[in-house]
């Protein structure tokens, strides 16, 4: 059995299965595989054999797909570790906010593409998995009783533009690579990568897909999509890097990320305080996020590997406990405008409690999670120009200041409400535990340290 | 000599199709321009790439087509949608694939110099596609018209990267792509189409 097989087709396969299953017995199976997947990666290391009884098992490497690898090498297995543990946390949800029937399915087959994208050989397939992964989500953001939106178009749009971009710069980086004084052909392939990963990754502003869609569709699908397609994204930028590490090392290209994160991140920060809708909050959190990652892949220093990944772990957490937080809310009030979810904390105090942690958590508020990535950003950045560093804490002053409107007006009830808990038990628990995480990460960051120890290993001449 | 003209030939229809699709309101009229686009990206490919792969992208392309037809000619009471105030005219539709032209054939040899044995009417070709489509995104908000401009954009690409990888596996996941997009625009055109909300559903 190789490697590609368990974590690839395996899902895929079993997505595809479960689309024709019930929701009851799809939640269990997709979150049941998810979690078996992420602990087989954690305990059956690749390429090495184990006695299992009298049997001698090995995890081989690759395999080949019309002459080209698919290759999980010992380094992904704690990647793919974190990815199915977070995707199994996503699938485990599906069951309280009643979400669609496909969302398991659809999200297994997602995942799968996304991790064949890092497996693939050359790395820059990795640009037509994305899409493809991209296009199997529209069903799960659209169903069939609901007109498309402009969100939705865009998003297929953009993603579409990404991958010509991408594939085409690849090519010509090969070509500078074999003749790097050709400064005409260097600069022509520079300029076309960045276009192709401002698509990907939502540079402003490319980004404006995002709180459209958390506006349009359904927030927990939606921050499935969001959490899984700009974790991959990264990802793969960090394999770019480290392939072509002379585009790292550049000054202009670094400078070009930076600016980029720097403006993504202000930018959403100040739109969030502005929103009066809590998905587009969501979104424009989840693009401040986005930009605080773009601003790490620019930083010349050996610790940005470390620091993408420190950012990238809680991420998946909080957008799960804020995305269920929303889709629960939702539900009573059938649009998360202002208007509409006002005075809700009284009757879900323990979903707001949970929303607030998690949106507090993308501030990076201390004893949270999101607080010790922050940490290490400031101190990043404590090496660059005062500027810098004042635009990120605009942003996350404006990200902050969106967190205060909404709790004023969630708990902004009549004088006589009265406070209840309407959530059901499996709200209550699904909750709980995400909360519960959120703090556990911010009171123990270093339940991540043999994670952040080893995920490096992934991009090794970039953490050099 | 013979490949040569019908290279060119191959250029000036994908030319002719896109000013179609930018000028011409009725669906129909629009996919039978983009088949003809197809039938001439096949051409160029087919300068760089074994004549079966070519074939390949010609009958995925029309597949396509196909999809997007039958599913458009379906669905009931479909309204487009260009509410967004852009220019529809068609003396802009002209002025547009104009553009086009001019910046195709100014980078054209630009293109050459940098990667020379591409051929130029095969560049010409790809960026014509690619940059009316391109356009095309910017002038609209249908969702038909937009698939189309999406579908155009990524036939050019076909063109010119066909002329630098000639992996199997690319040009497989490029069909699923292209065969992808259509299978969810179907989906985007027809969704709406129910009238209840199915229980069990969010929202």
């Amino acid at each position: 059995m190789s490697a590609p097989v368990i974590w690839i087709l395996f899902p895929f396969l079993l997505g595809i299965l479960i689309l024709f299953l019930p929701k009851q017995y799809a939640f269990a199976l997709g979150g049941g595989a998810a979690a078996l997947l992420a602990l087989t990666a954690l305990f059956f290391p690749i390429d090495t054999a184990l006695l299992v009884g009298t049997l001698s098992v090995k995890i081989a490497v690759s395999v080949k797909v019309f002459g080209r690898s698919f290759i999980l090498n010992p380094a992904d297995g704690l990647l793919l570790t974190f990815i199915y543990g977070i995707a199994a946390l996503w699938f485990f949800g599906v069951f309280a906010p009643n979400a669609q029937n496909r969302f398991v399915g659809l999200g297994l087959m997602i995942i799968s593409l996304l991790v064949a994208s890092i497996a693939v050989e050359p790395f820059l397939y990795a640009a037509l998995l994305l899409e493809i992964a991209a296009m199997l989500a529209i069903p799960l953001l659209v169903p069939l009783y609901q007109k498309a939106g402009r969100g939705i178009v865009r998003f297929l749009i953009y993603q579409t533009l990404a991958m010509p971009f991408i594939l085409f710069a690849g090519w010509m980086l090969t070509g500078v690579e074999a003749s790097p004084a050709d400064l005409s052909a260097t600069t022509s392939s520079g300029v076309i990568l960045l276009l192709g990963f401002s698509f990907l990754l939502g540079v402003f502003p490319l980004y404006n897909w995002i709180p459209m869609l958390l506006e349009e569709s359904s927030p927990y699908a939606s921050g499935f999509l969001i959490w899984a397609l700009s974790t991959f994204s990264a990802i793969f930028a960090l394999g770019f890097l480290n392939r072509y590490l002379w585009l790292h090392t550049s000054p202009q290209f670094s400078s070009a990320f930076i600016y980029a994160g720097v403006f993504m991140a202000v930018s959403a920060g100040v739109f969030s305080a502005t929103q009066k809708h809590l998905g587009r909050i969501l979104g424009y959190a989840a693009i401040f996020e986005m930009g605080l990652i773009v601003l790490a892949l620019g930083l010349q220093s050996n610790n940005a590997v470390s620091l993408i990944f420190l950012l990238l772990i809680p991420r998946g957490l909080e957008l799960t406990v804020w995305a269920l937080a929303l889709s629960i809310l939702k539900r009573e009030a059938y649009s998360l405008t202002f208007s509409e979810t006002r005075g809700l904390a009284r009757k879900y105090p323990l979903t707001v409690f949970a929303l607030a942690a998690a949106h507090l958590s993308t501030v990076g508020m201390p004893l949270l999670a999101g607080f010790p990535s922050r940490l290490g950003l400031w101190q990043a950045l404590a090496a660059y120009p005062l500027s810098l560093s004042f635009f990120v804490f605009l942003g996350t002053a404006g990200i902050l200041t969106a967190a205060a409107r909404a709790l004023a007006v969630l708990l902004m009830a009549d004088e006589n409400a009265a406070w209840s808990v309407n959530e059901s038990w499996t709200h209550i628990a699904m909750l709980s535990i995400g909360a519960a995480g959120l703090f556990l990460l911010g009171f123990f960051p270093q339940i991540q340290q043999s994670l952040l120890d080893e995920l490096p290993a992934l991009f090794e001449r970039l953490a050099r | 000599m013979f490949v040569d003209v019908v290279s060119w030939a191959a250029a000036a229809l994908i030319l002719l199709a896109a000013a179609v699709i930018m000028t011409e309101r009725d669906w129909r009229v629009n996919l039978g321009a983009l088949g003809a686009q197809y039938l001439a990206a096949f051409w160029l490919i087919t300068r760089h790439l074994p004549f079966i792969i070519g074939s390949a992208k010609l009958i995925t392309g029309w597949m396509v087509i196909a999809i997007l037809g039958i599913t458009r000619s379906g669905a009931e009471n479909f309204e487009e949608d260009e509410s967004s105030g852009l220019p529809r005219d068609r003396f802009f539709g002209f002025v547009f694939a104009g553009i086009a032209l001019l910046v195709s054939a100014g980078a054209s040899l630009r293109i050459e110099a940098l990667i020379p044995g591409l051929e130029i009417p095969v560049i010409a070709g790809s960026l014509l596609l690619i940059i009316t489509g391109i356009l095309q995104l910017g002038i609209t908000s249908d969702l038909l018209r937009a698939l189309i401009g999406l579908l155009s954009m990524l036939a050019g690409f076909e063109v010119i990267y066909a002329a630098v990888e000639n992996s199997v596996l690319v040009a497989g996941l490029l069909a699923i792509v292209n065969l992808g997009l259509a299978l969810v625009g179907a989906y985007l055109l027809l969704a709406g189409s129910l009238p209840a909300q199915p229980a069990g559903d969010e929202p």
